[in-house]
């Protein structure tokens, strides 16, 4: 699909480089921009890359949009011709699935008509791509999820969610890295560190990273360390 | 220089926070901007007061603030009239002011507007975080202890001694933004605007709608005509990233129109506010009303040129007195 590119307002250009939560296309929205922050195009503020679309945040008063769409499209043409990656190791993260660290755990289970142990297993099987990172500093969105696992979002969000929550809704896996609300079933605990504004890269994560839950004790996650 | 006591809290208000002109280039990792929500205000106090533009300032919310100052400085108070006076007595907006130690320093309620930016010379200590000194409330970190301001605080000062000849200086009334409780918002079609049908978009032009008291600063939450999508379109979009004045349709179909404390966001936009206009978004208060007028790139261009030439003019005719000190 050729790229798709949209207003968004007069300070923003919003690149849609195709449909859907599919790996290929998040790819291609990591790609372009990579490129875009190596080109260094005249004007460009920052960029904000989301599931299948790029924001490329500009200064009105030093790029023009038209100009600057015209670069974006090249670009996009150019990366679809040249693909490579380079893809950091498999992150792993401890999780302690359950309990008072995963209070949905069971109601996710009794939905599902499987046990907790088999929730367990179906999301610590599977290795997740970081899709995006947004709603708060440093949040995970990844996926996909096994189908089995498939879960609507709470009815009613919670107010309260405490850092370090790993949570599902619908095909997607999260982590909430900041107390906040939030609406998403929590099945567990892990405690790294996810955002950290002190250090030098904030986020423990980044989109196009690959990650994989390990279940833990609570006493191990106790004497983990970032 | 050397840092000082220089501002005791003793009401914050609603909300008091230090912002800046917000933390950029942070988005990829879902860090939103934060910052001043009139971010004119904020750079021209800190411009008449003798500051960089891009120093922190207190941002003070409707009513209710009460300080004291510990030590001698000069400040401005710009943005909102939120009737300011010290030690009971009425001060005028975007003027440099002299504060003695002990001096009360009151905002007691909002005449017009809903944002008041205290400015002072040498400006807030605070630590930069990730290249900025606002306050990030929602995750909280950066402006002072990551946090809204509580009585009891003490904020410091950068050697505010040195600036104390500025006193008496004031911005030209040409240049006060023109504050009213009836907005007319300038905006551009949003990305999403063509999935709405043709009489949305014709109802959301023409309706009147009205602030809520739910709005923050996350978000300008509207009250009024529920703007309807297409039929059986489900009610969010993947999440995209997204901008301070963008105006997002969620299901119940009253706009929000989001400020600087979020970087993605899963509704469609039927429009986004000109970046001329944001210093204006953050001077909308609870009550107030809002319509929303469409124009188109040159003009916002020529618009935002406009703004911009104002704070030149302030960093030009503010600034000179540095190079002699």
């Amino acid at each position: 699909m050729p790229a798709e590119i949209r207003h968004l307002g007069d300070r923003g250009l919003l690149v849609e480089l195709g449909d859907g939560i599919d790996p290929a296309v998040n790819r291609r929205v990591q790609r372009l921009q990579q490129m875009i922050v190596r080109e260094t195009l005249w004007g460009v503020v920052e960029t904000i890359p989301a599931y299948c679309s790029l924001l490329v945040v500009y200064d009105p008063l030093r790029a023009a949009p038209q100009a600057l769409a015209r670069q974006i499209r090249g670009l996009c043409d150019f990366e679809d011709a040249a693909a490579s990656e380079i893809q950091r190791p498999v992150i792993e993260i401890p999780v302690v699935y359950g309990g008072e660290a995963g209070p949905d755990l069971e109601a996710v289970a009794a939905y599902h008509k499987l046990t907790g142990e088999e929730i367990i297993h179906l999301h610590s099987g599977t290795v997740y791509r970081v899709y995006m990172i947004g709603f708060t500093p440093g949040f995970p969105y990844m996926g996909e999820l096994p189908q089995a696992l498939d879960t609507p979002r709470r009815e009613t969000p919670r107010t309260h969610i405490p850092k370090g929550s790993v949570a599902i809704a619908q095909r997607q896996t999260g982590i909430y890295p900041v107390v906040s609300p939030g609406g998403w079933q929590i099945i567990g605990h892990t405690p790294l560190e996810l955002f950290d504004p002190q250090q030098d890269h904030p986020s423990l994560l980044g989109m196009g990273d690959e990650v994989r839950f390990v279940p833990v004790t609570a006493e191990e996650a106790s004497q983990w360390a970032r | 220089m050397g840092t000082v006591d220089l501002l005791e809290i003793l009401a914050p208000g609603i909300l008091a926070s230090l912002q800046d002109t917000g933390r950029q280039g942070y988005g990829r990792i879902g860090v939103a901007p934060s910052g001043a929500a009139d971010s004119y205000a904020c750079r021209i106090g800190n411009l008449l007061v003798g500051n960089l533009e891009n120093a922190a300032a207190l941002e003070i919310t409707l009513m209710g603030f009460q300080a004291r100052f510990r030590c001698e400085a000069v400040f401005a108070i710009t943005g909102a009239d939120l009737q300011p006076t010290l030690n009971g007595r009425p001060l005028p907006l975007w003027t440099v002011l002299r504060a003695a130690p002990g001096d009360r320093l009151e905002l007691p309620a909002a005449a017009c507007g809903c944002r008041a930016y205290l400015a002072v010379g040498g400006g807030f200590h605070a630590p930069a975080v990730m290249g900025s000194r606002s306050t990030n409330i929602g995750a909280g970190f950066g402006g002072h202890e990551g946090r809204a301001l509580q009585a009891g605080d003490v904020l410091r000062g950068c050697g505010p001694a040195s600036y104390l000849s500025l006193s008496g200086r004031s911005l030209p009334d040409t240049l006060w933004p023109v504050h009213t409780s009836d907005w007319v918002l300038r905006v551009l079609p949003g990305p999403q605007s063509d999935q709405f049908p043709a009489a949305s978009r014709t109802q959301f032009y023409e309706a009147l709608y009205t602030v809520s008291g739910a709005s923050n600063r996350t978000g300008v939450r509207l009250e009024g005509p529920a703007i309807a999508k297409e039929a059986g379109a489900p009610a969010s979009i993947l999440s995209e990233g997204i901008l301070c004045g963008a105006i997002q349709v969620p299901g119940d179909g009253k706009p929000i129109i989001l400020m600087n404390e979020t970087v993605t966001g899963g509704y469609r936009k039927i429009a986004v506010v000109i970046a001329a206009d944001l210093p204006l978004l953050g001077q909308v208060a609870p009550g107030d009303t809002v319509r929303f007028r469409e124009t188109d790139l040159a003009q916002a261009r020529q618009l935002l040129s406009g703004v911009e030439a104002a704070v030149d003019w302030a960093r030009r005719h503010f600034s000179d007195w540095q190079q002699t000190l």
